[in-house]
């Protein structure tokens, strides 16, 4: 709070509700400009819900939400990306039936009025997809026909190149092998170094998140319970906070047992 | 690393690869051709088309291939809406009684309310817009099944057909005969010179704009291209819109062919389920996400060559029905199989 003049992003008070079930209760939440935030905590915390209502997708139930200083009421997809924000959705958002360069252009196709530039859109991909070393020889292929961290790095590089400020990595690192993961934290790191764009990643590998984040967040029952820079905290501590939670109702479960079984 | 990527993107090809001899580009070119699946509907149409005439020499007379194309045409420019519906992952079997209310409309706009003939048929085509954005409100927004949905509107338009025209067939209104009637139906090749436009049109737009792309994405993953931004309901309305208005320009060029406006046109449910049939024939998946309207033109071929051959042989109308429900389900079962070769045949 005391930080920074302009914050990249600022979440106050989000709560959303599916029904009965309570996934955000009272979030509050800072991205600095050029920062990276690291974002961890259990499944079905909460975490993808949060990243969907800052890109758009879901409407918070109470809260709001501050782009570079200003409230934002984010309208649809379309509208967070005007104002700067792109997602990698933990489901990627490809379509299979499309091609590798369609994908990379979905929703966001260049056009040469009223067809599709398919020849730009086609050497851009490429150009992307080697910049980033990924390696997908024929971008016209169905992504359909791809591994798992190869179309994870088709959703990577599409965010990554979108000219985006603010981005939001929902567990881009999932489906990578040792030499890919490296490949997409090497790229953070790039895009850190350049200080133009701040990142909210959400990773379960807590390794990768120091490495790569100058600051962690751990999102629990639906609030912030954890903000630390990544300097002054360690796998350790991550890990039993998450894990001394679990050992914590294991414990009562127990003792609740041996109270109904004498 | 931009230099090495440069060269084939400067010279704007899609394969890279140094030249090859002759031999093997024709076997990539036969195997890249027999990868598409509007090949094989292609095969089955010529093949229809060597047997039947071989079979009877009058198969390949003008008036013949006259029949044949006033057979498809209606119907391959209602598939084509089907096509683009079914990509987008929804249903529409109220499409044929579309086809047979505008031509009423025209008639009751032109003969009840001295509307001229061109805004008149205007008009009809607008009110089928309506009725395929109520398809689409009432599936997407109340969310009642397209199937169902559209069930519904069938026997709504239908009770409004019957009633508003109390079941009687009547003339085309006169203000349009002549060059309106020539030019939109009853001229001999007008159909097919319409159909062959309208599968133009729709096959660049399904394949080289962006709401085709947007359809195809709707229909293959709609979570992900809602994620991605895309407005389904916009889409999956805007393709109820255009399957109903191509089922009303359908009809008309139907009762203008005829010379007469009849309730019976396509005999209600026959147009839908032909022009459904057609499309799966040519490659469509009932499961969105793919299709093509090239392929819903051939499977029409096929099934109107199928029937006038039949004719012409003197086999009796009721086989045909058999023959039809064979090459739907064989074309069905071929597409699976087929298109799980393509998905093992590269990376
Ligand atoms: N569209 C939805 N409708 C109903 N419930 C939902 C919806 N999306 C998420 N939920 C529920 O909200 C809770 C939080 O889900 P969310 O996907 O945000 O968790 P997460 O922290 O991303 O978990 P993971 O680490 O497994 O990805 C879960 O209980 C989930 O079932
Ligand atoms: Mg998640």
């Amino acid at each position: 709070m005391e930080a920074a003049p302009t914050q990249a992003l600022r979440v106050e008070n989000i709560a959303k509700r599916f029904g009965a079930l309570t996934a955000l209760r009272d979030v509050n939440l800072h991205l600095n400009q050029g920062e990276v935030l690291g974002l961890i905590g259990d499944n079905g915390a909460g975490k993808s819900t949060l990243i969907k209502i800052l890109s758009g997708f879901h409407k918070p139930d109470e809260g709001r939400i501050l782009v570079e200083g200003e409230e934002v009421a984010l309208r649809s997809v379309e509208h967070a990306r005007q104002v700067g924000i792109d997602t990698v959705y933990q489901d990627l958002a490809l379509v299979n039936e499309l091609s590798v360069y369609h994908n990379m252009f979905l929703n966001r196709e260049k056009i040469r009025w009223p067809l599709l530039n398919n020849r730009l859109m086609r050497r851009l991909a490429k150009q992307h997809l080697d910049d980033m070393g990924v390696n997908i020889q024929d971008v016209t292929v169905e992504v359909a026909k791809l591994s798992g961290g190869q179309r994870q790095a088709i959703a990577v590089a599409r965010s990554v190149y979108s000219d985006a400020r603010i981005l939001l990595l929902d567990e881009p690192l999932a489906a990578m092998g040792a030499k890919e993961g490296t490949l997409i934290l090497d790229l953070i790191s790039d895009l850190k170094a350049r200080g133009t764009v701040s990142i909210i990643i959400i990773a379960h590998n807590y390794a990768q998140v120091l490495q790569v984040c100058d600051r962690v967040n751990v999102l629990q029952h639906g609030e912030i319970t954890f903000d630390k820079p990544t300097s002054q905290t360690s796998q350790q501590e991550l890990t039993d906070l998450v894990v001394a939670e679990y050992r914590a109702g294991r414990a009562a479960r127990a003792a609740n047992n041996r109270r109904s079984n004498p | 690393m931009s230099d090495t990527i440069a060269s084939p993107a400067a010279t704007g090809a899609d394969q890279p690869e140094p030249p090859r001899p002759a031999r093997r580009v024709l076997r990539t070119a036969t195997d890249a051709f027999l990868r598409r699946r509007e090949a094989s509907v292609l095969l089955v149409a010529i093949g229809l088309v060597v047997y039947f005439q071989a079979s009877t020499p009058i198969f390949l007379t003008t008036d013949n291939l006259r029949n044949i194309a006033q057979a498809t045409a209606p119907t391959a420019i209602v598939a084509v809406g089907i096509v683009l519906l079914l990509v987008s992952g929804e249903i529409d079997v109220s499409v044929g009684m579309v086809a047979a209310l505008a031509p009423y409309l025209m008639h009751y706009a032109i003969d009840l309310y001295s509307i001229p003939a061109i805004p008149a048929i205007l008009l009809a085509l607008v009110i089928a817009a309506g009725i395929g954005f109520v398809n689409g409100f009432i599936t997407i927004r109340l969310k009642v099944p397209s199937f169902v949905t559209t069930l519904g509107t069938f026997y709504l338009l239908y009770g409004v057909l019957l009633t508003t025209s109390h079941a009687y067939p009547v003339a085309i209104p006169e203000p349009t005969k002549g060059n309106i009637q020539t030019w939109l139906g009853a001229g001999d090749w007008a159909t097919l010179a319409w159909c062959l436009l309208v599968v133009a049109i729709f096959h660049i737009v399904l394949t080289q704009t962006r709401w085709g792309l947007h359809t195809i994405s709707v229909g293959g993953n709609p979570l992900g291209a809602t994620e991605a931004g895309i407005r389904a309901t916009r889409v999956k309305t805007g393709n109820f819109m255009i399957v109903s208005v191509l089922g009303a320009f359908a009809g008309l060029l139907e009762a203008f062919r005829i010379n007469s406006i009849d309730p019976n046109i396509g005999g209600g449910t026959r147009i839908t389920f032909t022009a459904i049939a057609a499309a799966v024939i040519g490659g469509t998946a009932l499961a969105g996400g793919s299709g093509t309207v090239i392929g819903a033109l051939l499977g029409m071929l096929v099934l109107a060559e199928l029937q006038n051959g039949f004719n012409l042989l003197g086999i009796s109308a009721n086989s045909f029905f058999l023959i039809q429900g064979i090459a739907i389900l064989a074309s069905m079962i071929a597409n699976q199989y087929l298109s799980r070769l393509r998905r093992a045949g590269r990376t």
